[in-house]
């Protein structure tokens, strides 16, 4: 059985990868054929990304996928002190492991999730879907390779197809946005670049296993004594990878590129890369501290704990900062987007707590569990937030707080998925955002770092401050009369409470039953402005999964207990 | 010094290229020339890979049918990974200079400073 998930592997990367150049084949042919193609190669991948997760995720299976089979499988080498050397990674090797099998269905879920809300609002070209399926063989890249440079290089393809699909709004603020994202990106890239050539320089490896083995000093590739953690080359690599990472992942003060780019983009790519290209980077940093790096290596001197230091510093900045910048900005996007600033900011305390060296084994546990659910979490809630932004937009043209006064009553289910949505990011039970913020305090707890304690609770009070505002605009604002909007989509109960509106029935338009909320509950789709079937869609059932997926806290925190004892035991290997 | 300078001068070399490039990616107020300190940078970077193969008296590392099992050859690892560094940099400079021209047909300037006078008016 297991042979079909380890083909499964590769495929998850191919099989995107492949599918990216069927639109443009196809679209020789026919016009507007991209939506079609992606939407199958795309529920290819789901099928495929549901097997593999169920086997990673609830079996708990660490699976490998060797790219050569035998010719490039694991070789012993000689060194030139006349030992040989056991297991020695050729070639690269696809790694599935419990933390990367969350990531995978993330992935594959939010890629054909997202295509129901491009239906409408998207960018339509048959180029816009061969970049979108090859950002998504790119990210599935990052979520499952072992190698140290392989990473660097599936980054950079799910960089530059970011880019490319930011710049695909064809307006000219949004060209700005992608060169900023590209020169940050690409200057993050290479940072990491630089940190993986002075890890292989003095390891003789790449393979994360190997990296992380030779590390310690349990084998060596390179007449290397003992364990190299004291070794200034293999420090200053740590703090290239840690501020090339942090880049790609948005943390202040290296988060310049993003509120431009989620603000600039197509609503379509704003949605996608919300949830998971800063999600990419920080899973991608949550892999090399933890496993390649270990708790090991951040107890072995002055230097490593400072460096840390400084890492958990910048990131509970950029908490702080980004709430604040979310509370002063007027355009509902740009507000959205500093949020994540702050949001990932938590994710990295998460990261930094599990491995410092004043955490104990229930500190670790609290911040993984924390890492791995705020990871998916926030996806969820910030990609069902920019949807029911961009639904909102299309349905009644509102994209500043100040325009979104009184929208309730017109469209209630969008208004009361923002406010779910909106309460989640807060961090109010029983949401999975309240699940991972809540890990993420008690690993700070326990680990007894007070100020990042502090950071954390006023962070909350901080993001109930910018949520709020939207929400009281939403329901209590009155509504004013210059938006130049029909008014015939005014729902017909005057109690502006939610759902409960428009189940009334007294709608005029057409209704359409929708797929994620309760199936007779009618949903208008139509009206003044566009908002499809598909956006609504999107938006209910982000809002919906958010408190599913709370509810299952427990489950989320039982996959993650194999990355727990992994990261513990300050082993590479998850369920070795 | 003097001997660090005469046998580690690529290393000194790629210090230089990055400072340089990133200098320019940090200071330059024209797009086209961040372009080129990126470029700079990451040339930087190729170099210090290419040395870290570097093997004294070392030949390339092509191993003909008859090899001898003694003789030293170049780490070829290193120069394959600068092989794909390469040509992630290609494609990066290529949507690059796409954006550059889409920005210059809509603002009529390469320069940063004029770029956001310009778009702090509209």
């Amino acid at each position: 059985m297991s042979e079909v998930v380890e083909l499964a592997l590769a495929l998850l990367v191919v099989v995107p990868v492949l599918g990216a150049t069927l639109p443009l084949a196809l679209g020789l042919l026919r016009d507007q054929v991209g939506w079609a193609v992606a939407v199958a190669v795309l529920a290819v991948e789901a099928g495929l990304a549901a097997r593999v997760a169920y086997d990673l995720a609830i079996e708990g299976s660490r699976v490998v996928h060797v790219l050569g089979g035998e010719t490039f499988g694991r070789k012993s080498q000689e060194l030139s002190s006349g030992e040989s050397t056991e297991g020695f990674a050729v070639g690269i090797e696809l790694v599935g492991d419990p933390l990367s099998g969350l990531v995978v269905a993330l992935v594959a879920g939010v890629s054909l999730g997202v295509l129901a809300f491009a239906r409408r609002s998207g960018p339509r070209g048959n180029a816009f879907y061969s970049g979108y399926l090859l950002l998504t063989g790119g990210l599935m890249g990052v979520a499952l390779t072992g190698d140290l440079f392989n990473l660097f290089v599936f980054l950079e393809i799910s960089g530059l197809t970011t880019y490319a699909l930011v710049a695909s709004g064809r307006s000219a603020p949004s060209a700005v946005a992608a060169l900023k994202y590209l020169v940050l990106g690409t200057t993050g890239a290479s940072m990491y670049l630089i940190g993986v050539g002075y890890i292989f320089v003095r390891t003789g490896a790449l393979n994360m296993v190997d990296v992380s083995e030779t590390l310690a000093g349990n084998v060596e590739f390179l007449d290397t004594e003992g364990a190299l953690y004291g070794d200034p080359l293999v420090v200053a690599a740590f703090g290239f990878i840690a501020v090339g990472l942090a880049t790609k992942a948005a943390i202040f003060p290296l988060h310049t590129w993003q509120p431009d780019a989620y603000a600039e983009a197509p609503d379509t790519v704003t949605v996608y890369i919300s949830a998971l290209a800063s999600t990419a980077a920080a899973y991608a940093l949550a892999r090399v501290t933890w496993f390649v790096f270990t708790p090991a290596f951040f107890d072995a001197g002055a230097a490593n704990r400072r460096v840390l230091e400084f890492l958990l510093v910048l990131a509970a900045t950029s908490v702080v900062v980004g709430s604040a910048l979310a509370a002063m900005q007027p355009r509902v996007k740009r507000m959205f987007a500093y949020s994540s600033v702050a949001q990932f900011g938590l994710i990295v305390i998460g990261i930094g707590v599990a491995v410092h060296p004043a955490a104990g084994e229930q500190a670790t546990r609290f911040a993984v569990y924390g890492v791995g659910i705020h990871l998916v979490g926030h996806a969820v809630i910030k990609s069902g937030l920019f949807a029911t932004a961009g639904a909102l937009s299309a349905a009644t043209g509102a994209r500043r707080v100040g325009e979104y006064a009184g929208l309730a009553r017109e469209r209630p289910f969008l208004a009361g998925g923002m406010a779910t949505l909106g309460f989640a990011l807060v961090g109010v039970p029983p949401t999975v955002g309240f699940i991972g913020k809540w890990y993420v305090a008690l690993g700070a707890v326990e680990a007894e770092h007070w100020p990042l304690v502090t950071v954390i609770f006023v962070s909350t009070v901080l993001s109930l401050l910018y949520m709020a505002r939207v929400l009281e605009k939403l329901y209590f604002a009155g509504s004013p009369d210059a938006t130049g909007e029909p008014a015939e989509e005014i729902a017909g109960s005057p109690g502006g409470a939610g759902g409960a509106v428009a189940a009334d029935g007294g709608d005029t338009a057409e209704s359409i039953t929708g797929e994620s909320a309760d199936s007779d509950e009618p949903v208008t789709t139509d009206g003044g402005g566009s908002a499809s079937l598909g956006m609504m869609a999107l938006a209910l059932t982000a809002a919906v999964l958010t408190v599913v997926l709370g509810f299952a806290g427990s489950e989320l925190s039982a996959v993650l207990d194999p990355v727990v004892e992994a990261v513990v035991d300050a082993a590479p290997e998850v369920n070795p | 010094m003097l001997e660090t300078l005469a046998n580690r001068y690529t290393y000194i070399l790629f210090a230089l290229l990055v400072v340089v490039g990133l200098y320019m990616v940090v200071a330059s107020s024209n797009l086209v020339k961040k372009i080129i300190g990126l470029n700079i940078f990451q040339t930087g970077l190729f170099l210090f890979f290419v040395t870290t193969a570097f093997v004294d008296g070392g030949r390339s590392p092509v191993i003909p049918k008859e090899a001898d099992a003694g003789a030293a050859f170049a780490s070829p690892l290193p120069q394959v990974l600068v092989l794909t560094a390469i040509v992630v940099g290609v494609a990066l400079t290529a949507v690059a200079l796409a954006l550059v021209i889409r920005i210059y047909d809509a603002y009529g300037t390469l320069e940063e400073e004029t770029l956001r006078e310009v778009r702090t008016d509209e």
